[in-house]
């Protein structure tokens, strides 16, 4: 039960793209055809699957303060947590080159599906912010995982459906400042918009841990005529 | 000289990083709730940049082309954790709010794309001036997007109250979808005056 409400939470409720801004750029840049965009939105679940439990791992064992004490007694003050944004981005891009390699080898037809989508996803803010966000809201290892599955789910929903809407944008009479990063970025913020109404959903034992950003405003305070 | 201004200068507008080359969009909108943390992301940002411009240029002559990427990562992130010490350590509150952003600035598109676009062709000095200049095109539109979205959701600019009491604050442009139509509507603005059209 616990785990459905973080996936619905991260797909929906706090979905990593239109609550989060991550992953804007390869959004913007690869939006603009149906295909393109399903392939990369999948690249992304599978990157984020794999990498969230592993920098888990990583943060649990290695780099937390007192983490290392399984090597040696020795090492209980130790505090390495400053090394994490340099570990995590070396694991991400080794487990996409990973990645990489395995689906050459294995499965080569989805391999020539994403193209050079795969490398460029070591450079999507997507993936560095979910491991972040997971190490700062001090997740269990089966929580990470399903964090890292469901906010991939909904980074995909969210390209997948810009990239239906684009495809009828281009047909529409806009005027010439407005064509391209304008629209589409307004586009998105309707999307946003819509994509808050799901912030309505209560779900049984909300879990206190996965909090909003600090930077993100207070909504009780708002005036109901702003709805 | 004229061509150190160029470089200096045409990032501000013409070659804006955020509203012409598409850079660093996450960051910009996530961080904008108040002028002050935008300001804060701003000069971080800069600082990243200018410095990761610098040091890579310097070693452009020796990287083997294959790993320049995993050169260029570890240059940026070892730039970022000293960016996010140094916050720590005497903008504590600030850094609490930044969140994630602060080590978001690894992946942010601007300081790797400058390295790769310019900073691997050509000389260091070159180089620290054009990523100076994109820092503070970046810091340009976070700065208006964050005046605009704190004057009209709390009717204050840089913490000191604008608007008098009676005035309600609107919501909206503090909440995401605020954020991308505030940066939609300033993109149409910028393109309209520098007359660029997008195909």
């Amino acid at each position: 039960m616990e785990y459905i409400s973080i996936a619905v939470e991260a797909i929906f409720v706090k979905n990593i793209l239109l609550a989060y801004f991550l992953g804007m750029c390869s959004f913007l840049a690869c939006s603009k055809k149906v295909d393109t965009a399903v392939g990369l939105g999948f690249a992304v679940v599978f990157v984020l699957t794999i990498t969230v439990p592993v920098n888990w791992l990583i943060s649990h064992f290695l780099l937390e303060p007192g983490a290392l004490k399984w090597l040696s007694p020795s090492f209980n003050d130790l505090d390495l947590s400053f090394l994490t944004f340099i570990c995590f981005i070396a694991t991400i891009a080794s487990m996409v080159q990973l990645v990489e390699m395995v689906l050459d080898k294995f499965f080569p037809r989805l391999y020539h599906a994403l193209g050079i989508f795969l490398p460029l996803i070591t450079v999507n803010c997507a993936i560095l912010g979910a491991s972040l966000f997971m190490a700062k809201d001090q997740m269990a290892l089966g929580e990470a995982t399903v964090y890292g599955f469901s906010s991939g789910v909904g980074w995909l929903l969210a390209i997948a459906s810009m990239a239906a809407i684009r495809k009828k944008l281009r047909y529409s009479d806009l005027p010439s400042g407005l064509k391209g990063l304008g629209i589409t970025m307004i586009t998105t913020g309707l999307m946003a918009m819509a994509f808050m109404c799901f912030a309505g959903i209560s779900l049984e034992k909300k879990k206190e841990n996965i909090s909003p950003p600090a930077v993100q405003p207070i909504d009780d305070q708002r005036n109901p005529e702003d709805n | 000289m004229a061509s150190a201004k160029k470089l200096l200068m045409d990032p501000f507008s013409d070659n804006n990083p955020i509203t012409v080359q598409v850079l660093g969009i996450c960051s910009a909108l996530a961080v904008t709730v108040k002028v002050e943390t935008a300001l804060v992301m701003a000069l971080a940002l800069t600082a990243v940049v200018t410095l990761s411009n610098f040091v890579i240029s310097l070693m452009r002559n020796t990287i083997p082309s294959g790993i320049r990427m995993i050169v260029e990562m570890a240059v940026i992130s070892s730039l970022v954790i000293v960016a996010d010490q140094i916050l720590k350590a005497f903008l504590f509150d600030i850094s609490k709010q930044l969140s994630v952003f602060v080590g978001l600035i690894i992946t942010n598109c601007i300081v790797m794309g400058r390295a790769e676009a310019f900073a691997l062709q050509n000389p260091p000095g070159a180089s620290a001036l054009d990523g100076l200049g994109n820092g503070i095109g970046y810091g340009i539109v976070l700065i208006s997007v964050a005046s605009i979205r704190e004057i009209l959701g709390f009717g204050s600019w840089f913490g000191i109250r604008l608007l008098p009491e009676s005035y309600v604050p609107n919501g909206l442009a503090l909440l995401a979808p605020g954020a991308f139509i505030i940066l939609g509507l300033l993109i149409w603005l910028q393109r309209t005056i520098t007359k660029r059209v997008e195909d």
